[in-house]
């Protein structure tokens, strides 16, 4: 039997537009696709010159030996990802890393995604369900051209709710003012929930952790810190929670929510701002924007 | 013939000028012309009891290779050191010479030691430039296939040294490296003015042509475990040297502020992303006009020398000790010094302060006085209470030792380590309590040098090839 590791293709071979920046793209890496769990991340380069980005697996086809990403186009290095064609092949494709998601079994647990969080939720909802565990599911975005998902999470959910801030699709508000209702019903009802799971940009995630804490609720989050190597070695990720240093690509993504300093993460993701501003504008520049792209 | 009167002294090394060197990231050390070459080994007075040879941690036969270069047989000289150094170009480079072979040569009692790195440097340079690039160069002969594989994880300088010796005695070897480059601490650690990457991808590309597979992007521990590579991997054998690859922050407020990294970050966004091109590399980094490195180490000597060629006009070095106690190599020292770095010895950081947008603005330090032998032997720093002040910075680099990356001891349960993380390891074998199972380097030793890295990979090396050898025929 010949039993040499062959080296993935990094071919893609899938993308879907799912909203206004919004990509999935299906990438070929069959060992990835094997053995990632839910929560999992990636490390990604597109070409030579590119940087190592971090992004959270969203689904996988361990048949098809693919994976699944779901890039939103922010800065140039996210940009680049997301208007690769199918065909085009990625330099680099690291993982599975980080630490899986625990994943609790026939419990109660809500699922609340914001934005592009949302394709964070997606894999821990999948994982929830095939684990019997009766979930809800919150998704909230800005408008109603901004959600992404609906029709893949709402199917595994037992319960969904949608949220935008500006009522265009759902319940006008914020996802931790649906979470605090579920919690409420869940009380009443005599069914309280185990765990609240919550990704998002971090003002999101921070309400929800506000929302959960007088409930004494276990709230789990996934941060998204700057990375380099993702695999300890450079500590460019390190967050504060319950006042230890921990390194987010070997000790998470995902911490408990409560204990998470967001002030010092909100800080730190902005250490590069005017670089990552300067990069984009001169993408943009070189590259203008397709109109027959989405 | 008259013999010639002794030259006291060491033939310099051509250096780029200090001034303009700060500016640029190209090789500081410009190497030995073939005359000096010849001339320095002539300073070599052949002694008998050969302290040099014992002094070097792979036993290179140094009195025979400067015989050689002495009679201007420059590629003899390289074949010689190669028998016992397959990195001759980087340890030439980056070894502490003058705590090994030059510390103990016999000149060196009364005048200059022989300069046997910067002539081991040279041999290994006119071996490539002879060679005319990869393609050129003779590659010895094998040992008929054996049939074994062997996994070395990690691509630094222990597992180089192990994929060499194993690959010429007919074992399959597969090297895997977490990053998306071969050469470890060689690629992200050490900057191009001081090992320019193009060597180290000439040793890279040297053990690919003689067979060695090179896995890149991929994390043992984390997308294939040890024991899958022993069970349905197939391989005999796996030899682990993943370094000292997690960094240690003090424990001062003010650590997570932004403008404060890590060595390791710091250098590997310089050197494996070459993010001071940025934004032709897409990599960003922070490039501080006012910058403290803190240690004194190779890694902080990099790092703050770096820091100057990213464009800081004042970059300090902090450091807990005195000059004395500086584990750093000598040579990089007297360059930095060259290239402007500013001293502060016997200092110590408090706190690093921030401003509203939480970036690092300045760093409190305290005096420090240098009190009783610790239990390294060197007299341990004590702080001057009272005695602080702060300097304003807008970078601060921690370079204050590394611990044991967990990856692959989180997955391994059956691998013992010590109470630091390290891998247990015998070290004449770099047998682990794991049946097949080998390790060295960094991972075993805490951070070191390159040279003892290669030392403990032949040493390994030699265990492996035996332990394979006797393994009984596979079936089927």
């Amino acid at each position: 039997m010949d039993t040499r590791i062959r080296p993935p293709s990094n071919a893609v071979v899938g993308r879907t537009v799912l909203g206004p920046d919004v990509v999935r793209i299906d990438i070929e890496s069959p060992f990835i696709a094997s053995r990632r769990r839910a929560g999992q991340f990636v490390i990604v380069r597109v070409d030579e010159r590119g940087e190592r980005i971090p992004l959270t697996i969203a689904d996988s086809d361990a048949r098809r030996g693919t994976v699944s990403l779901i890039v939103q186009g922010v800065g140039k290095s996210t940009r680049q990802l997301n208007s690769l064609p199918v065909g085009s092949r990625l330099l680099d494709l690291v993982g599975p890393l980080g630490r899986p998601t625990h994943v609790i079994e026939r419990g109660r647990v809500a699922c609340v995604g914001g934005g592009i969080g949302t394709a964070v939720i997606f894999p821990i909802v999948k994982a929830l369900h095939a684990a019997e565990t009766h979930v809800i599911a919150i998704v909230g975005a800005r408008n109603k051209g901004l959600l992404i998902l609906e029709d893949d999470i709402r199917p595994l959910a037992d319960e969904f709710f949608i949220t935008t801030d500006d009522g265009s699709r759902g319940r006008k508000g914020f996802v931790s003012d649906q979470l605090l209702d579920c919690i409420k019903s869940a009380q009443a009802a005599g069914t309280p929930l185990d765990e609240v799971i919550a990704i998002g940009p971090v003002p999101m995630m921070r309400a929800v952790c506000n929302a959960t804490r007088p409930f004494g609720i276990k709230t789990v989050v996934s941060l998204n810190s700057i990375m380099v190597d993702g695999t300890g070695m450079c500590g460019g990720c390190r967050a504060s929670v319950g006042g230890e240093m921990k390194f987010v690509c070997v000790d998470g993504p995902e911490f408990d929510g409560h204990a998470v300093d967001f002030d010092e993460l909100t800080l730190r993701l902005q250490t590069y701002r005017e670089d990552e501003q300067r990069a984009l504008k001169e993408y943009m520049e070189s590259h203008p924007p397709d109109p027959h792209s989405h | 013939m008259a013999k010639k009167p002794l030259q006291k002294k060491k033939n310099p090394i051509p250096c780029q000028e200090a001034g303009s060197r700060s500016a640029n990231f190209l090789e500081v050390a410009l190497g030995y012309s073939p005359e000096i070459a010849v001339s320095e080994a002539d300073r070599c007075i052949q002694c008998k009891d050969q302290p040099c040879v014992a002094g070097c941690p792979v036993e290179i036969d140094i009195p025979a290779f400067i015989r050689l270069m002495r009679d201007g047989d420059f590629a003899g000289a390289a074949r010689k050191i190669k028998e016992k150094n397959a990195l001759p170009a980087v340890c030439g480079r980056v070894c502490p010479q003058e705590e090994q072979c030059e510390a103990v040569c016999t000149l060196a009692k009364k005048f200059e030691p022989v300069g046997i790195g910067r002539l081991e440097r040279f041999a290994a340079d006119f071996e490539a430039a002879m060679a005319h690039g990869a393609d050129g160069a003779p590659l010895p002969k094998k040992a008929p296939p054996t049939g074994r594989r062997i996994a070395c994880v990690g691509s630094g300088p222990a597992s180089l040294t192990v994929a060499g010796d194993l690959v010429l005695q007919g074992h399959e070897v597969t090297v895997f490296e977490a990053l998306h480059k071969a050469g470890g601490v060689l690629v992200y650690g050490i900057p191009e003015f001081r090992l320019p990457k193009a060597i180290v991808q000439r040793e890279v590309d040297y053990l690919a042509r003689l067979g060695v597979e090179f896995q890149t992007s991929v994390v043992i521990g984390k997308s294939f475990t040890i024991d899958e590579l022993l069970g349905e991997l197939g391989y005999d054998a796996v030899f682990i040297a993943t370094g000292a690859g997690l960094p240690h922050f003090m424990k001062i407020p003010g650590i997570n502020l932004a403008g404060v990294y890590s060595a390791n970050e710091y250098l590997t966004r310089s050197n494996l992303m070459k993010a001071y091109t940025f934004p032709e590399h897409a990599t960003p980094i922070v490039r501080g006009k006012r910058v403290a490195v803190i240690g004194g180490g190779n890694t902080a000597m990099d790092s703050v020398r770096t820091a100057r060629r990213l464009g800081a006009e004042e970059a300090r070095l902090v450091y807990r000790r005195s000059r004395e106690e500086m584990p750093a190599r000598k040579e990089e020292v007297e360059h930095a010094h060259e290239e402007g770095i500013i001293f502060m010895m016997l200092h110590n950081p408090t706190k690093i302060l921030g401003d509203e947008k939480g970036r690092v603005k300045a760093i409190e330090l305290i005096k420090q006085q240098l009190g009783e032998p610790d239990a390294s032997g060197r007299r341990s720093p004590v702080a001057i209470p009272g005695s602080e002040f702060t300097v304003p910075v807008d970078l601060v680099v921690m370079a204050v030792g590394q611990g044991a990356n967990p990856l692959i001891r989180a997955t391994t349960p059956d691998l013992k380590c010590n109470k630091w993380g390290n891998i247990e390891a015998d070290p004449e074998t770099g047998a682990t309590s794991k049946k097949g199972v080998f390790a060295g380097g960094d991972i075993v030793s805490g951070g070191a040098t390159v040279i003892l890295a290669m030392g403990a990979g032949r040493k390994s090396a030699r265990a492996i090839h035996k332990y394979v050898c006797e393994l009984p025929v596979r079936v089927g």
